[in-house]
């Protein structure tokens, strides 16, 4: 077995591996009890025969690096609501794993699978283990940078979070009523950024909705979001020049006439052509964004909307 | 508002459903049908009597002397001891029950609770779960309090004072509410949504002796072009208005009805406003209601008008508040100019409650007023008063009961300017503290050790480190030997909050210290399934858990069994239960609701429980469960 074949789409394993995700074992009830942590993880990386095993695993799996895909519909005993991506990256053990962004929690709970699965004997190692992997996620997650927000924390009413949207620091000259009004705007429990993904690209990105009042603005942005990183994929060395070239792929967006068009999710779940709709009511409704290529607008699959999008492509188990 | 037990709604049949403890409740231990404390003589004729069969006549004269003597007991909880005693009490109890006091919405059903308190004045009706205020419970979970009012209508002609917290109240339900009413005084909402400026409109006309309108932290939803002008609709004449509070109604106000409504308002004491209302206007209410003990300032700060009129000097608006000599609260200050800050500088040694928390403001800025504010008992705040603004607090608020810091930015990776030192320096100056909600990013063990010992009278302990998992800043350590010393040296603590890095060691101190303790928050803590099993064994007292997102699982949820009844409710979102485990607990205790869903869009699938909310109820599962929802 051998890395999977992402068809050339992604970027290489390692830039799969950004440090701030974090894996769990799911207790898939098959006996296979692994834990990955980490820096497990990223010592499997970068070898393809049987890792040194500092732990008390089953050899023959680890030496399987398989690449993944953990569908919403397979997943169990999740401990969290959110962002249950499919990452095509490094996993490769009998139970099916998840990539998660938030990092020290997944530690942690790894830790504590293990505490409760794993034999007498490896529990004293595993006791071991969690806090140390905790406090390397903590520094981890204090290190990256505000990461996908967790729902409801920390435990602040929706009226009182305001603030920081309004102005950054409190200034100390009185407030003009431009502030005043953009605070009204600011209506937080209706979730102005959205996750905006392009097809071909591993990593989204997140933009604010109300900082536009039009559709044209709106697609100066995603140009704007994308464009480098859509240089960085086709060619990493010419990413500096080519500014031409991808004004080239961002125009018609809205109107269907261009390379890709701007798609997005609305507050029921469905998928909408951007443009339809007045500015105000597509903001209220949008829930999420997308940028496909034309051609696949009437081919579109129904993905499943707990599936990773920042990992486009499905990667499959060879 | 309180966070008390509920305990009242159960008769003495339901006592005997508490498998094979004998029913842990505090009052008394009756099983069968012999009362301890009742009065000896009596107590047999008045057990054996049937509730259908009328006392005999001494027993008739016996429960109208109860009656007198039981309008003296307020107390909700001596109140339920009593009509423990025996039926004649029962009875004599539930006709003289003023307020019913409803925890859960769904523990009972309106045509029950009103059947049994036929004469009761006051509701207070509590409906969502807390974890609602932060997303975690879908929208159109239930909660609505349409059936309530309705049954009410009917039975409760005389009704005077509704209070509802996290319910969904429609505008409808407010007009029949108005209409259905004739003596109704007051009504608060907290929390709650459904309505409107149209529901506003219907109360304020039709309740013709209002007296209190306190809308508190309400989702007000109002399409721009249905928005009414309800501040118009009070009567002409001069109302009975004593406590009129709008903060959270987002449209603007017709602002010449409102200040000709506080005119003829004389007893107006408690006028909380909206942002909308500006700092000039707000002075002419001022000058209109000098009278008033409680205000809301809208914002604190002109909008400079069109037509170049000149903006409000400060000294004017200093005078103002010199004029108004009762008044002892102070809150509002959204968008606050810090120009105008000094204008409450006269009123500060007066103020017994102060809400800063929406004036973003520097701790520069706040320290005048707060070294003022002598008086101070209760104390909400930004956390940019910083530790230095909170020296400043405990140095000269010494009367300090209650403390709020806010975070100005809500996020996990923000920078806080309050830390572990601003909470040692409140507990050293502040030591008669009873309550805190603390949010800050660092903090040590040794501090809340501090504050533990300083701070003897806690009741409430809420401490929000909104890193996930931070432990102690200085030595790296779990939070466990913090919190456990407040358990441990707070002996009257009933309500505890936790958060950092914290393992089941946390929960073994709450387990064996927390013996008050009524309400317990848990986000992101313990190991294991220990953690949960030593809360639900060792707190006796436990009415209220609410988890997310902690690796407890069905062993965990599977040893409060025994527990379940004398809660009010137990939720759990993101942790790692299953169905499996959650259907063993519905069928062990059939009086126990239990449900479990999902994110609303999210059908329930596998085996994973993503939210369980489980509570007892004398009336089975709910008529009006949503398509998300299961009840097993």
């Amino acid at each position: 077995m051998e890395e999977g074949r992402r068809g050339g789409v992604c970027p290489q394993l390692l830039d799969l591996m950004p440090n701030k995700r974090d894996w769990i074992v799911k207790d898939d009830g098959r006996g296979g009890e692994m834990k990955a942590s980490q820096l497990e993880v990223e010592s499997l990386e970068l070898r393809l025969g049987l890792p040194a095993t500092e732990e008390e695993k089953d050899p023959s799996v680890l030496s399987l690096a398989l690449f993944y895909k953990s569908s919403k519909t397979t997943t169990t005993n999740n401990n969290n609501n959110k962002n249950h991506h499919c990452a095509g990256s490094k996993r490769g053990f009998f139970g099916t794993f998840e990539s998660r962004t938030e990092g020290p929690q997944q530690q942690k709970t790894s830790g504590a699978n293990l505490k409760d699965e794993l034999p007498q004997s490896q529990e004293r190692k595993a006791a071991h283990e969690a806090p140390e992997n905790a406090s390397a996620a903590n520094m981890n997650s204090q290190t990256r940078a505000a990461s996908v927000p967790l729902v409801g924390w920390p435990p602040i009413r929706t009226f009182r979070k305001n603030f920081a949207t309004g102005s950054s620091k409190p200034s100390p000259e009185p407030q003009s009523g431009d502030l005043q009004s953009k605070v009204k705007l600011e209506d937080c429990k209706k979730g102005l950024f959205v996750k905006i993904n392009m097809e071909g690209i591993p990593i989204g990105r997140k933009i604010d909705l109300s900082t536009y009042n039009s559709y044209e603005k709106l697609s100066l942005a995603v140009e704007e979001h994308f464009r480098d990183l859509l240089a960085a994929q086709k060619d990493p060395s010419t990413a500096d020049t080519l500014k031409d070239g991808e004004k080239q792929v961002f125009t018609g967006l809205l109107d269907g006439t261009g390379e890709y068009s701007l798609i997005y999710e609305d507050n029921e779940g469905d998928r909408m052509l951007v443009g339809d709709v007045p500015w105000d009511m597509f903001v209220s409704m949008a829930k999420r964004l997308r940028v496909i290529k034309s051609t696949d607008l009437s081919v579109i699959r129904v993905q499943d909307q707990y599936a990773g999008k920042e990992q486009q492509q499905s990667v499959e188990l060879y | 508002m309180t966070e008390d037990c509920d305990g009242e709604e159960k008769d003495e049949e339901t006592r005997r459903w508490s498998p094979g403890q004998g029913g842990s409740s505090s009052s008394s231990s009756r099983g069968g049908g012999s009362g301890t404390s009742a009065s000896s003589p009596f107590k047999n004729r008045c057990v054996r009597g049937r509730v259908d069969q009328p006392p005999p006549f001494s027993g008739q004269v016996l429960e109208n002397v109860l009656e007198n003597v039981l309008q003296f007991l307020p107390c909700r909880r001596d109140r339920n001891a009593s009509s423990l005693v025996c039926r004649s009490w029962y009875r004599a109890e539930a006709r003289t029950r003023l307020e019913l006091f409803i925890g859960n919405c769904y523990a009972v059903s309106p045509a029950r609770a009103l059947g049994r308190f036929r004469c009761a004045r006051a509701l207070v009706l509590k409906g969502r779960p807390r974890f609602a205020d932060f997303n975690l419970v879908p929208v159109g979970w239930g909660a609505r309090f349409s059936p309530w009012v309705a049954a009410m209508a009917a039975a409760y002609p005389w009704l005077e004072r509704v209070c509802l917290k996290r319910m969904t109240v429609s505008d409808a339900d407010l007009a029949l509410l108005a209409r259905s009413f004739s003596s109704f005084r007051d009504l608060t909402l907290i929390c709650c949504d459904g309505f409107g400026t149209p529901g506003l409109a219907a109360v304020a006309e039709l309740c013709r002796n209002l007296r209190v309108l306190d809308l508190i932290e309400n989702d007000v939803e109002d399409e721009d072009e249905e928005v009414v002008d309800w501040i118009s609709r009070f009567p002409e004449t001069d109302t009975r208005l004593e406590s009129l509070s709008f903060e959270c109604v987002n449209c603007p106000v017709n602002f010449a009805a409102l200040e000709a409504l506080v005119a003829r308002s004389p007893s107006l004491r408690r006028l909380r406003v909206n942002q909308h209302v500006s700092v000039g206007q707000l002075r002419c209410l001022m000058v209109r209601a000098p009278q008033l003990t409680h205000l809301g300032s809208g914002s604190f700060e002109t909008v400079p008008v069109a037509d170049g009129a000149a903006e409000l000097d400060v000294a004017e608006l200093e005078s103002s508040f010199v004029a108004s000599k009762s008044l002892v609260c102070l809150s509002g200050f959204r968008m606050v100019a810090p120009e105008y800050l000094p204008a409450i500088y006269p009123v500060c040694a007066g103020l017994v409650s102060l809400n800063l928390s929406y004036a973003m403001t520097t701790a520069e800025q706040l320290k005048p007023v707060i070294l003022r504010c002598h008086n101070l008992q209760t104390f909400w705040v930004l956390d940019t008063v910083g530790d230095e603004g909170l020296r400043a607090a405990a140095k000269t608020c010494k009367h300090l009961r209650e403390l709020r810091v806010f975070p100005f930015e809500a996020t996990e990776d923000s920078e806080s300017a309050v830390s572990d030192a601003g909470l040692v320096a409140i507990s050293e100056g502040c030591q008669k503290l009873r309550s805190i909600l603390y949010f800050c990013q660092r903090m040590t063990n040794a501090a809340v050790v501090t504050m533990s010992k300083n701070c003897q009278d806690l009741v409430v302990f809420r401490l929000c480190i909104m890193g996930r998992h931070r432990p102690d800043h200085i030595t790296g350590e779990p939070m466990d030997e913090g919190f456990g010393a407040i358990v441990m040296n707070c002996k009257k603590l009933t309500r505890l909050a936790v958060s950092g890095l914290l393992t089941d060691k946390v929960f073994e101190y709450i387990a064996k210290y927390g013996k008050l303790v009524r309400t317990l928050s848990v986000a992101f803590a313990g190991n294991s399934d220990l953690s949960l099993r030593y809360v639900l064994e060792g707190c006796h007292k436990l009415q209220k858990l609410e988890i997310r997102d902690s690796p407890f699982g069905d062993a965990g949820l599977l040893s409060g069994i025994h527990h379940y009844y004398n809660m009010r409710f137990l939720w759990m979102n993101s942790c790692k239960l299953s169905l499996r485990g959650c259907k063993e607990v519905a069928q062990r205790l059939p009086r126990l609701v239990v449900e479990v869903f999902g994110d609303q869009n999210k059908e329930l699938d596998g085996d994973a429980v993503e939210k369980l909310y489980l509570y007892r109820s004398l009336v089975g599962p709910r008529d009006d469960v949503p398509s998300f929802v299961k009840i097993l």
